[in-house]
């Protein structure tokens, strides 16, 4: 019974999902960055005929391998964690999740198991083209494969294009299009497969900085750098675009995630964009939660108005007006939500009470209730609400979310600064004289793959408390299993991931090492 | 017919020498990967992540009747 979940429970199954997403997304963005940088090397390779660019495409093609093949269904595991931990969302989510992903399913085994296959085993077999075109495969494919999984989470964070059918207890989906095509899918995807284009060419320039260093395979190393100078280079300022177009949608389908980027708790007119803060507490609270303001901040100022609302003047909503309302705003108060959450429930408790004493006069009744649109539209959508104790519950930890979020946007800007240097000093010539940024460059392997986490940690923990926003907080998705159980796999999980992670880098370390093949 | 047992064919050597000539580095991945993919559906999937819905009821009905009960109890605060 819900009554009895205890949050250890509901917390431990959280942590774990947290470490295997986490542990899951260490592997996956290196696949879809340079699985395109392979596709564009080797593509220069079949269009010059040079032997060298040959060279250079099997060398990252060998470092694609290892890591494609350590990283190669870690993702499943997070599949078993729905159906054992999270087994009430499973179910509520019904065909929404189902779909996209056996569509990635089926396209990740065609793609593993055919154009990977010709990648590594058709060197010198098929034709020049042939191979070609499935190393481009393998990259599109990877990222499409990708993007089934980001439209499941895009709508966790925006459902649409579904109904909710009180008889099967379950979502369906009644416009295929409007899940595929959810903004926050678009933008989610275009941010993720930049994002990870952008880690492919941070890892190829600092490993190529270290040949540089090490004084070795030079010509292997520019034309490398070259590369991901220029795919780095434009992926990044790809990045901040979609990041800000992420943003943007955030503000209208997570105003109060929105406002705890910002840490925003009043709203205002002409308001900064922070570039850095420190936070601190203050007196004032919203409910219990105590407000946070400012100890140290660098502040550009109307930036936000104008970036948000469009307009110096424009007012940016902060997390006090999606808590009490604001009427001149047009912005409901959660405690109006609640009493419409509540009201959704009422109608499905009736629904249970008339199916158990079989009165199918009232069945009818209600299912005509949850066919109508306004009823789904203005009362269902806030079914979640229903489960929320205070207001105040429904705003995540500002910190980690603001902190997340400005941690991300400060290393994407350092990364434009890293590719247009490698790229200046390449064009210049001086590149192996200038041992201090190629010491940066190797140095920084580490930083997207920070950033590319601290997004998803801006992602999922600002929208808590809710699992699906507004229609399920996390609290009534988790299966009634014993937390015991869940602490074992944690730790299960914790061991097989990193001894994974070691072996990888390990192996990496070694064909590294190595260097490409004479 | 016989044209299809040759693509079969030639697809089957394709694989058997890939596999056959593979590097070091693609041997040990492989050995990895054998390893790993025993732990996930011989160890965890089996003994430790049963489909909590699956194993518990026979029917989707009574899922769903299961979930329904669940959403319409009384309410857990979120803390």
């Amino acid at each position: 019974m819900i009554e009895n979940v205890d949050l250890t429970l509901v917390d431990w199954s959280r942590a774990q999902f947290a470490l295997t997403a986490i542990y899951h997304w260490l592997f996956v963005p290196l696949t879809l960055g340079l699985s395109f940088i392979l596709a564009i090397m080797e593509t220069i390779y079949v269009k010059t005929g040079n032997k060298e660019w040959k060279r250079v495409t099997r060398f990252w093609m060998t470092l694609f391998g290892i890591n494609f093949a350590i990283g190669v269904a870690t993702g499943i595991i997070l599949e078993f964690e729905f159906g054992t931990n999270w087994s009430n969302y499973s179910w509520f989510v019904g065909d929404i999740f189902g779909a996209p992903l056996a569509v990635e399913g089926i396209l990740a085994f065609f793609l593993e198991s055919t154009f990977v296959a010709v990648m590594f085993f058709g060197w010198n077999k098929v034709s020049k083209k042939f191979h070609l075109t499935s190393t481009w495969l393998v990259a599109i494919g990877a990222n499409l494969s990708a993007l089934w999984i980001l439209v499941a989470n895009a709508w966790m964070q925006n459902p649409v294009g579904m109904t909710f059918n009180p008889e099967t207890a379950r979502n369906e989906m009644v416009n295929f299009w409007a899940v595929l095509f959810n903004q926050v899918a678009v933008d989610k995807f275009l941010h993720t497969i930049s994002s990870s284009f952008l880690l492919g060419s941070m890892f190829v320039l600092g490993i190529s900085s270290w040949f540089l260093i090490r004084k070795r395979e030079e010509l292997m190393a520019r034309r490398s750098i070259l590369i991901a100078g220029i795919f780095g280079l434009l992926s990044s300022l790809m990045v901040s675009y979609t990041g800000d177009a992420s943003a943007r949608t955030i503000s209208n389908v997570q105003p109060v995630k929105f406002a705890s980027m910002e840490a925003l708790f009043e709203g205002k007119s002409n308001a900064g964009l922070v570039a850095f803060g420190i936070l601190k507490d203050t007196d004032k609270k919203i409910g219990e939660r105590v407000v946070k303001e400012f100890a140290f901040k660098i502040e550009i100022p109307g930036l936000l108005s104008v970036l948000s609302g469009g307009a110096n003047d424009a007012y940016v909503e902060g997390i006090a007006d999606h808590i009490s309302g604001n009427e001149k705003k047009g912005i409901m108060s959660v405690p109006e939500k609640m009493q419409r959450g509540q009201f959704a429930k009422n109608v499905l408790t009736d629904y249970k009470r008339a199916r158990i004493i079989n009165d199918n006069e009232e069945l009818e009744s209600i299912k005509g209730i949850f066919r109508d649109k306004e009823f789904q539209d203005s009362y269902f959508r806030y079914f979640g609400y229903a489960f929320i104790n205070k207001p105040e519950d429904v705003i995540p930890k500002v910190p980690v979310t603001f902190y997340s979020f400005h941690l991300m946007v400060i290393l994407g800007f350092l990364f434009i600064m890293i590719f247009a240097m490698a790229l200046y000093f390449l064009f210049k010539g001086t590149i192996s004289e200038n041992r201090w940024f190629l010491w940066i460059a190797l140095l920084s392997i580490p930083l997207p793959y920070i950033a590319s986490e601290l997004g998803w940690i801006l992602t999922e923990m600002g929208r808590q408390p809710w699992i699906i926003q507004d229609m399920m907080p996390v609290s009534i998705a988790v299966s009634q299993i014993s937390s015991g159980s869940v602490i074992t796999t944690f730790i299960l999980f914790a061991v097989l991931f990193t001894v994974l992670l070691i072996s990888e880098i390990s192996i990496m370390v070694k064909q590294i090492k190595t260097g490409p093949k004479q | 017919m016989k044209q299809n047992l040759q693509v079969l064919n030639s697809l089957f050597r394709f694989y058997n020498e890939g596999f056959r000539n593979m590097s070091a580095w693609g041997r040990k991945v492989w050995i990895i990967i054998i390893i790993k993919l025993f732990i996930m559906f011989a160890i965890l999937k089996l003994f430790f992540f049963p489909d909590f819905l699956q194993e518990k009821y026979d029917s989707d009905k009574q899922r769903s009747e299961y979930v329904l009960d669940q959403l319409t109890n009384s309410p857990y605060n979120h803390d």
